[in-house]
């Protein structure tokens, strides 16, 4: 009776998340009037904007992910090795970007940094595009760090310190050779989740007017009727893609079986 | 002069004096032992000396070289680890080789000393695998090599062996002894097992509450415990509590007999003394050759097979002995009434 039960929530459930997708797929595949093709998929690759803007949203994820494991590895690191008391301090910072919306910070930074500040960011695309990317990794910030420190987690990062220590090694070396490599996965996890967060975000590309890829979506989905499904669909398939290579780099990390 | 001098080192954390104090000279070559309680600070000396604790005062030196301030990948010396810190990320043969990338080492040089390193543990054809394959006293050895690949000036051992199981405790223990003595590498061990202490150290540093207790070979630690504490830490001792009747002589009273130490004690006459007897200096029974004969009965009686653990009440006190098995003897019945004997100048003084 109880597995009974069970199985009813369990398909209730893929019923109530999968349908809404089901639905979407079915009805990005109706451009064609009385039959099913991929014309609206055909239409958003022939799209010369899609792939600018995807192209654009992919370099800022990958410069996003770059300063996001330089940022918050060594800080993870620093703060379980030497601040442990400052532990719940650090979390409550990285917890901030959940709770402050993502138009609070952009306004925030076109008031310091418009072309009258001091530091007139906005002033070009380049600085533009480098504002945008610490402000991508400002909503990052959340689920890089958790990823991060759980992987520190699974490591005695204060003895395996010292045992590089007494081999002679200086802080990069312990960085670059012994912590990174063995919190990878967790790093993985985080990128990949930064990545799926870069190439979605509308609020912070659209206020600072760069061409990214939240924008372009928004603007298809204003004017057109079956393309949005299309790239939705598109969006999810990047996403899940990104889970499948999070699964994919645990399983191929040879010395990460022992923990699985 | 000494290879390797601690010189007033002391630590504090806080209010917490950790290490008062401490001073000790170790030869090229030497295994020094420190042995103590859990937070008498021997792996605090321990960690100083391998740079990862700076002393409050003091000084280190290793060679002539005054490393007091030295960043601990600096000082070039290797340590072996309680929880083996392998790298996990890195096969075997990658951790052996870790030191000697850090140092630039060549590639074929680096090659042949892992292949050296892994020959001199037992393990040479496990260079490929990953720590994670290997069992607890296989990942021990390869940390041995790891620490000992880069040629380190001091080998340092922080416990290494009280995560592993009894049988490869005294295996690997006996192996450790046996390369350091090979390579000859000034080695410190931290340990609280006073059995692994005594039995491959060169020198014992009893430590108590941060401070070096006694400093002496297993030796002398054992039969010539300085204090209460050394004579109490380091093996089993029968504790009696006597007055002194002559202090000149030595002469102390236990109960209704006079032991007499023969030699000065340095304390008024009528001054509660306590003396200290190892079971085996105790024999059942009396004997012409030994002075002293205790009244005693039998209270416990405890078969171990070569030997035969024996507990009377005698002096006030009890007493525990080790007699060996003989197959024609069979051992006192308990509740029987017998006698002890034991030599005057087996009795240990403890101060007080």
């Amino acid at each position: 009776m109880m597995r009974f039960l069970a199985w009813t929530v369990f398909l209730l459930g893929c019923f109530y998340f999968l349908m809404p997708l089901v639905g979407m797929a079915e009805f990005s595949l109706r451009m064609r009037r009385g039959e099913y093709s991929l014309d609206a998929y055909a239409v958003v690759f022939a799209d010369p904007r899609f792939w600018a803007t995807f192209g654009y949203s992919l370099k800022l994820a990958g410069a996003t992910i770059l300063f996001g494991v330089l940022l918050v590895v060594p800080t993870a690191y620093w703060v379980r090795l030497k601040l442990p008391q400052a532990r719940p301090f650090v979390e409550f910072v990285t917890l901030l970007p959940l709770v402050i919306p993502a138009i609070v910070i952009v306004f925030g930074y076109i008031r310091l940094y418009n072309t009258s500040s001091w530091l007139p960011m906005t002033g070009s695309a380049l600085g533009t595009d480098i504002l945008l990317t610490m402000g991508y990794a400002t909503l990052a910030l959340p689920y890089m760090y958790r990823a991060v420190d759980t992987g520190l987690r699974t490591i005695d990062v204060g003895t395996l310190t010292e045992a590089a220590q007494s081999l002679g090694a200086g802080w990069i070396t312990i960085l670059a050779r012994i912590i990174l490599p063995n919190v990878m996965v967790a790093v993985l996890s985080g990128a990949f989740l930064t990545l799926a967060i870069v190439m979605g975000e509308f609020t912070m590309a659209a206020l600072l007017n760069r061409p990214a890829f939240g924008p372009f979506m928004q603007l298809i989905g204003a004017n057109r009727a079956y393309e949005p499904p299309a790239l939705a669909v598109i969006a999810f398939a990047l996403t899940w893609g990104c889970m499948g290579l999070m699964q994919l780099a645990t399983r191929l990390a040879k010395h990460e079986r022992a923990k699985a | 002069m000494s290879y390797l001098t601690l010189n007033h080192l002391e630590k504090s954390f806080g209010a917490n004096h950790v290490v008062k104090d401490f001073n000790l000279d170790i030869d090229k070559g030497e295994f020094v032992s420190f042995l103590g309680p859990s937070g008498c600070g021997k792996t605090t000396v321990l960690r100083m000396v391998a740079g990862f604790e700076m002393p409050s005062s003091g000084s280190i030196v290793i060679e002539g070289q005054d490393v007091t301030g030295l960043r601990a990948n600096a000082r070039n010396i290797g340590m072996m680890f309680q929880a083996y810190a392998l790298f996990p990320n890195l096969t075997v043969a990658e951790n052996v080789a870790f030191g000697l990338r850090v140092k630039g080492v060549a590639r074929a040089e680096r090659d042949a000393r892992v292949a050296e390193m892994l020959a001199l543990i037992g393990l040479p054809d496990l260079g490929a695998r990953y720590p994670f394959q290997l069992s607890g006293g296989q990942q021990q050895r390869v940390a041995l090599a790891r620490a000992l690949a880069p040629r380190p000036r001091v080998l340092l051992l922080d416990e290494p062996l009280s995560a592993l199981d009894a049988k490869v405790r005294v295996s690997l223990r006996n192996e450790i002894r046996a390369i350091q003595q090979d390579l000859g590498i000034t080695t410190i061990f931290v340990t609280h097992d006073q059995e692994e202490a005594l039995s491959i150290s060169d020198r014992i540093v009893v430590m108590n509450g941060g401070v070096a207790d006694q400093v002496g070979t297993p030796f002398e630690v054992y039969n010539k415990p300085s204090s209460a504490f050394v004579a109490n830490f380091v093996g089993t001792l029968n504790l009696f509590r006597g007055v002194l009747e002559v202090p000149a002589s030595g002469v102390v009273r236990l109960g209704e007999v006079l032991v007499k130490l023969g030699r000065a004690v340095d304390r008024p006459r009528g001054a509660a003394v306590t003396l200290a007897l190892r079971p085996e200096a105790v024999h059942l029974g009396r004997d012409p050759a030994r002075e002293v004969t205790l009244p005693a009965r039998i209270d416990q009686v405890h078969f171990l097979g070569s030997v035969i653990r024996i507990r009377v009440g005698a002096a006030g006190t009890q007493v525990n002995l080790d007699t060996f098995n003989r197959p024609d003897t069979p051992p006192p019945p308990v509740g029987s009434q017998t006698e002890i004997s034991a030599a005057a100048a087996d009795f240990i003084l403890l101060e007080e």
